[in-house]
């Protein structure tokens, strides 16, 4: 007989094991997002392939034709599809997850189940989207007659590297949504800066060596210098920068987590 | 089967109402307090301010065993700490102190088709909700046909449910919900809506739950025939205390003949009310035309409803309006209101009453509830619901000697009226 006792404080001691309990949940929510995001549009799931080809295609015209910020050597829609790639995913990861425990409001506050699982599996919705990106960029790699270099056996890491980012990144601002509203205003600054300010339609050369240390602090850095070097062979001129993105990254999960775990218990009173 | 299933002890709960939660949970306000702190005892009116903060504890000290197999009833005054109750057993909030230790998998049904989505349909619903109150895939699949025969919806299975009817749509819920097979069901209210038939369908259904399949039932109702039925013992809650327990009927019958009672006695410390409350109404009953109080209105009788008020420390408070509400069952039967039926300023100082005559009281034999609010230049001084119940008893309302037959459906108000004949040819 599972016994549980509710207590203040340490009410949770079995939350790991709920979290087991409930891991279909991850998947029913995932699958209800994104049923519900293609219903009642005209051209339906083509919108997630419609999506990354406008952007790649404009990234491109501003960036490669008009800015010449994109090295010779590669096809520039290839170049700029891997850094749009992982950005894309963690940008939409990132502000899903973001509202994603106030638009479940209701559930949140009528019935109990990990929290956890509502950002999470507003994550694993825009990894699904990251996925068809990523069909399509191989068609592209065909298109271009692309042979990825031997590197592309690292990929999956980079892949979990991006997940394990959208994933922190996700917890602290969900957690931080339910609490403060503000944060809804946040969440599009961060987007758009980010864009800026990690490698995504320029490359990482262009940025001046004294720099470099500073602009590695962005997470998104290594993921997406990886993503370059993986699928392209693109060398990456600061290898530090996958060392400093991945310690970056496991701080956001660890006081990510922590601070979700922490405030969880409240969401049903302050929601 | 009288093995312990709930063991709840000492359980409170305390929420925080005033400024701090209410406006000032922003994060601007997070940062300039921060900014402010050092300073803030310097400034007499940030005291102030922060003194408002109150506890308000919505359960307290609250102990009671519930044993398999049981189906408890949980009645008490809107505001009594029934709903909170539910929702620590239920997990969804963390005490403040006590323990609950629940043997068994709990499902609530807190609202009907929490986590319905309105755009999927029904079939993709009840995989989500099932996977909601914690069933496995695997489970929903093997009660899936039950569920929707239960249900009734099979003609609407792939609509999206935002085209279901309310009743639609609250009885695919509660079929997700019922075939749960939790050891411990937690019902709130959910009886409120859909029709008749299918209310009686779910009570079936929650007796069999508990008797057949020996699974722990507790139901919170404002409907004492449906706990008179159902529930075998009763917790009686009052400002977040559990007061009585025992015995369904005794409980409830103690509930109903104390209830008038205690509502207007207790109408002083009620902590639900809201609105500024410069005036504040302290007692409600009723009168006969010369102002003496009388415990039941009369269909047909003129009668006084008197709501008692009291000024904050005796200030004057400008253009009030008082209006009282009468409603049973959910329904407002009628309301009277000061400024509806006068353009006289009205301005109120330190303590009195006003006095609302209603000429031939139109309701038949029953007992009511009362609503009142109490506003003024400044907004809203004084705001409850359920403040307080009277009870009306039949009369000659016609001055016929004749009445509407007992149970006449759909007779709420009595209203004086006379007929002619005229031939034609």
């Amino acid at each position: 007989m599972n016994e549980v006792t509710i207590e203040a404080g340490r009410a949770e001691r079995q939350y790991w094991r709920d979290l087991w309990r409930y891991r279909e949940l991850f998947y029913f929510l995932a699958w209800r997002d994104i049923l519900v995001r293609y219903k009642q549009t005209v051209i339906g799931v083509a919108w997630a392939a419609f999506r990354p080809l406008l952007t790649v295609a404009i990234l491109t015209f501003v960036f490669a034709r008009l800015g010449r910020m994109v090295p010779e050597n590669y096809p520039a829609p290839l170049f700029i599809f891997c850094g749009m790639l992982p950005w894309q995913f963690f940008a939409t990861a990132f502000a899903e997850s973001g509202s994603s425990l106030v638009s479940n409001a209701g559930m949140i506050s009528k019935v109990y189940f990990p929290r956890l699982v509502v950002p999470v599996s507003s994550v694993i919705t825009s990894f699904v989207d990251f996925l068809i990106s990523m069909v399509i960029m191989s068609g592209f790699m065909i298109y271009y007659q692309f042979m990825p270099p031997a590197a592309i056996a690292m990929l999956p890491v980079f892949m979990l590297m991006a997940f394990a980012t959208a994933f922190g990144g996700g917890l602290w601002i969900s957690a931080l949504m339910v609490r403060y509203r503000d944060f809804r205003f946040i969440v599009p600054f961060v987007v758009q800066l980010g864009l800026y300010i990690s490698p995504v339609a320029y490359d990482f050369t262009r940025v001046p060596e004294e720099y470099r240390l500073a602009y590695s602090l962005n997470p998104m850095v290594g993921v997406i210098s990886g993503f370059r070097w993986a699928i392209l062979g693109e060398p990456n001129p600061y290898p530090l920068s996958f060392a400093i993105s991945g310690v970056v990254i496991v701080l956001i999960i660890v006081t990510g987590v922590a601070y979700f775990r922490k405030t969880e218990k409240t969401f049903a009173d302050v929601i | 089967m009288s093995e312990t299933i709930i063991e709840v002890k000492d359980l409170s709960k305390c929420y925080r109402i005033g400024r701090n939660t209410s406006k000032g949970d922003g994060l601007r306000h997070v940062l300039e307090s921060a900014v402010r702190a050092p300073f803030a005892w310097l400034k007499p009116e940030e005291r102030k301010q922060r003194a408002r903060t109150e506890d308000f504890w919505a359960v307290r000290d609250v102990s009671v065993e519930i044993k398999r197999g049981e189906m408890v009833g949980i009645i008490g005054r809107n505001g009594a700490g029934k709903s909170t109750l539910l929702k620590l057993l239920s997990r969804i909030t963390e005490p403040t102190k006590g323990n609950i230790r629940l043997r068994g998998r709990v499902a609530s049904l807190l609202e009907v088709g929490t986590g319905f989505h309105p755009e999927l349909t029904g079939r993709e619903n009840i995989y989500l909700n099932g996977a909601i109150l914690g069933m496995s895939r695997v489970e929903i699949k093997r009660k899936f046909d039950e569920i929707v025969a239960f249900s009734e919806i099979e003609k609407f299975l792939d609509t999206p449910v935002k085209r279901y009817s309310s009743g639609m749509y609250v009885r695919l819920a509660f079929a997700v919900a019922a075939h749960l097979e939790p050891e411990i069901l937690i019902v709130d209210e959910v009886l409120a809506v859909g029709d008749a038939e299918f209310q009686k369908k779910c009570l079936g259904k929650m007796e069999d739950v508990s008797q057949q399949q020996g699974r722990t039932v507790i139901l919170v109702s404002h409907q004492m025939p449906a706990i008179q039925n159902l529930c075998t013992r009763c917790l009686l809650m009052d400002k977040g205390q559990l007061i009585m327990q025992g015995g369904t009927d005794e409980i409830v019958n103690s509930y109903m003949t104390k209830g008038a009672a205690l509502a207007t006695e207790g109408l002083v410390d009620r902590e639900d009310r809201t609105g500024k409350g410069n005036v504040r109404i302290t007692s409600i009953d009723l009168r006969d035309p010369d102002g003496n109080v009388i415990h039941e209105a009369i269909s047909g009788h003129d009668v006084v409803l008197s709501l008692g008020y009291e000024t904050k420390d005796g200030a004057e408070v400008n253009d009030c309006v008082f209006c009282v509400e009468v409603a049973k069952d959910l329904k407002n039967y009628f309301s009277l209101s000061s400024a509806l039926v006068d353009r006289r300023p009205l301005s109120v100082r330190g303590r009195g009453r006003i006095d609302f005559l209603v000429p031939n009281w139109p309701l038949m034999g029953g007992r009511y509830h009362i609503n009142f609010y109490v506003g003024s230049n400044k907004g809203v001084e004084d705001y409850l619901n359920d403040a307080s119940v009277i009870d009306a008893i039949d009369g000659d309302f016609y001055g016929t000697g004749k009445l509407h037959h007992e149970g006449w459906q759909g007779v709420s108000v009595l209203v004086k009226h006379s007929w002619t004949k005229h031939e034609e040819g």
